[in-house]
């Protein structure tokens, strides 16, 4: 088994953070390949593995940037092929149009339940969380008896949008008698949601890398009593066990990555997700605490860190949602 | 738990209770139980209905028109005040400059500032931590240089809290370079109209700017506004210091937000039950409440002692650990608790353009409280501070 990158992974993962660190914005990046990289040749892309989703996530973390690349790729583009439309999934992946994909309801925590509903081809129903909603031109929405395609603008669909902790958006979406066209199943979201969940924890940990790099950093620097904080053994220890968790997660993300398509998947998705999840808290809460009253602020570079730390464990599932997941599939 | 306190202290509880019940605006309390910003003018309320009963300074003796109350009564002002979330009283007049220049301040200090300070026409906010100083308090460089009968103050402050809206601030100031850091710092009163000072906000991880840096440029103070003695702030900053630890374990607000937190995992629905019914979550709630119990009796065993007239000592800083702690597993369980809705980023500060948070309001209140709430375990001496205080000075080692 071999834990490496192809040559085409790294070097797209270069160019990548490269035209991150120069500000590039999604255009770019999309232009580079970070969709077409995340789905299969047959479904019009060059990529598509689990590690591939693990480089271009890992670096979208590790750049911080607020791209619509997990929403509208790895679940729209993802969905959009596995229905078999495969024009607007080869859209979707080159970034000329943006799909936001409804799928949780108000009040219903992680557990999926769906209640809305279809009457011939209109949907009814309100959605909640929807991220990238405000700036998508098609949204994928979960009703009872399958996924449907809204168009943005389409008469009855209505939005408020919001900021999200991960610096993106998201909008609680409103359905009354809305056009919608059937795409296929419920099942069809197995694999677009694993692929997600693998993504969010790719994301969380470049999170995690900057996060630790930076705080490390911060210790050799800073000083009180003379010295630099670093030298202090308390704050050494700590530090020694926070990129030990952070190596748990990176194998954490790794199993998940290359089980993306095996029979254990789920049981990957629901261990993966609860350890990164777990281990990303932990992160958030050491780093801010390692730098002392700097790290709460909002003009030093680790705020949307952590925030976005905190927003990959609250989403798709908390490390509570998935260690019961993981515990009901002992008996699978 | 009754058991423990006296008649006298049970009616004093039943007193307080009233008073709350019948003076506590619900205009305030709903803002403090949704961790809502409150207005200079909502906190100065609050402090004039307290005011208006005597019960403002309840540290304060009766010499200086406080409430003269024991350490156990003040615990049960706050236990009581929290669990109905009247607003904090700010420490920085009551609680820290008041017992200053009450132990060292001079007569003219006293009748000047004390009664300002319980009337509100004066609002002091603390200038101890600068940029270099934080953990390590007395390596503060902030210089004040005497001219005649003048202090000329030049430095930085930060860490503020609430100066944006102070008249004055007390300072930690070098007056001489030589020797030990601690023997060369000064207690130094500065109005905040004088000119040359600069006031910026700094906006925190929840979005809002709680604290600010001071600027000091050439600031002339006059010297009838050193505090004490030439040189020995460090003794007064010390003082003052142990003053800021007493409601250090913060029981009141452990107890009110381990009541929020039930509250809101009865509301919430997982798979179809109460959250609260989860077995993995309730009982992640049930190890934090017993810890919770747990440190309520460390915290009465020391108030008794100090009742006993022993000086509370070490023994302070197991209780600002274990509270802070406590406190903190209560709002990251609150916020975990409301699931997806902490998704959201509750903050008008941070985007101005920004809709209101989708979910229930405590949702919001659970995210502020969490981002907000990281500074527990940095302020008033970090917990890395209190595991040194207690292995070098409780262990010996």
């Amino acid at each position: 088994m071999q834990f490496t990158f192809s040559e085409e992974q790294t070097m797209l993962g270069d160019s990548l953070s490269r035209t991150l660190e120069r500000g590039g914005d999604v255009d770019a990046l999309m232009e580079l390949g970070a969709g077409a990289a995340l789905l299969t040749e047959e479904q019009g892309g060059f990529g598509g593995t689990g590690t591939d989703m693990l480089m271009v996530f890992r670096t979208l973390g590790r750049g911080l940037a607020v791209t619509p690349v997990l929403d509208s790729v790895v679940l729209g583009a993802g969905i959009l092929a596995a229905a078999g439309e495969a024009d607007l999934a080869e859209q979707a992946a080159a970034g000329a149009i943006r799909v936001a994909v409804a799928l949780d309801e108000p009040g219903q925590r992680y557990d999926g339940t769906v209640v809305t509903r279809a009457a011939g081809d209109r949907l009814t129903g309100e959605k909640t969380m929807v991220a990238g909603a405000d700036q998508a031109t098609h949204l994928i929405v979960s009703a009872t008896d399958g996924l449907y395609l809204v168009e943005a603008g389409a008469e009855g669909l209505t939005m408020r949008s919001f900021a999200l902790m991960d610096g993106g958006r998201a909008a609680e979406v409103s359905l009354l008698n809305t056009p919608a066209r059937l795409i296929g199943g419920l099942d069809l979201l197995a694999r677009p949601r694993a692929a997600a969940i693998l993504a969010i924890c790719a994301d969380a940990l470049g999170v995690m890398e900057r996060a630790s790099e930076l705080t490390t950093e911060y210790l050799k620097t800073r000083k009180q009593f003379g010295r630099p904080i670093g030298s202090f053994q308390a704050l050494q220890h700590r530090m020694a066990d926070l990129v030990t968790e952070i190596e748990q997660a990176r194998s954490a993300v790794w199993n998940l990555a290359v089980h993306l398509d095996g029979d254990d998947r789920d049981r990957h998705v629901a261990a993966t997700k609860s350890l990164v999840g777990r281990v990303a808290r932990r992160v958030a809460e050491e780093t801010v605490q390692l730098h002392g009253g700097i790290g709460m602020t909002e003009e030093y570079e680790l705020a949307p860190m952590v925030r976005r730390l905190l927003a990959a464990d609250a989403r798709f599932g908390d490390s509570d949602h998935h260690l019961e997941r993981f515990v009901a599939l002992w008996a699978a | 738990m009754d058991t423990n306190f006296s008649p006298e202290d049970q009616q004093f509880r039943a007193d307080v209770r009233q008073f709350l019940a019948d003076r506590l605006p619900e205009r305030l309390s709903e803002k403090v139980r949704l961790q809502k910003e409150l207005s200079k003018a909502e906190i100065e309320e609050w402090h004039a209905i307290l005011n208006e009963r005597g019960w403002l300074a309840g540290n304060w003796p009766k010499e200086f028109a406080g409430a003269g109350w024991t350490a156990i009564q003040r615990h049960i002002f706050d236990e009581e005040s929290a669990m109905v979330h009247a607003p904090r009283i700010l420490p920085f007049g009551i609680a820290m400059l008041g017992p200053v220049l009450q132990k060292f301040g001079s007569k003219e200090q006293q009748d000047k500032f004390l009664p300002r300070i319980l009337n509100g026409q004066d609002w002091w906010c603390q200038g101890y931590s600068e940029p270099g100083a934080g953990s390590d308090l007395a390596s503060v460089k902030t210089t004040a240089v005497r001219d005649g009968d003048h202090y000329v103050v030049n430095g930085q402050k930060t860490w503020t809290t609430l100066g944006q809206h102070a008249n004055w601030i007390f300072c930690l100031v070098r007056t001489r370079t030589d020797g030990k850091p601690q023997e060369g710092i000064s207690f130094l009163l500065v109005d905040m109209e004088t000119p040359g000072i600069t006031v910026r906000p700094i906006v925190l991880l929840e979005g809002t700017p709680e604290v600010n840096e001071v600027f000091f440029d050439d600031v002339r103070v006059p010297v009838e506004n050193l505090v004490g003695t030439e040189n020995e702030g460090w003794t007064y900053a010390k003082y003052l210091l142990t003053h800021e630890r007493t409601n250090i374990a913060g029981v009141g607000f452990a107890t009110a937000g381990m009541a929020a937190l039930k509250r809101i995992a009865r509301a919430q629905v997982a798979n179809g039950k109460p959250l609260i019914e989860n077995p993995l979550f309730a009982a992640r709630v049930a190890e934090v409440e017993i810890e919770l119990m747990a440190m309520a009796t460390t915290n009465l065993r020391m108030l008794a002692q100090a009742a006993a007239g022993q000086v509370p000592g070490v023994e302070s800083s197991m209780l600002k650990l274990k509270g802070t702690q406590i406190r903190q597993a209560i709002n990251d369980l609150t916020r975990r608790a409301v699931g997806p809705w902490a998704l959201a980023f509750p903050s008008e500060a941070v985007d101005g353009a920004n809709d209101a948070a989708p979910g229930p309001e405590e949702a919001a209140a659970a995210t502020r409280a969490y981002l907000n709430n990281r500074k527990l375990s940095i302020y008033g001496g970090s917990n890395e501070v209190q595991r040194g205080i207690i292995s070098k000075q409780m262990l010996g080692l």
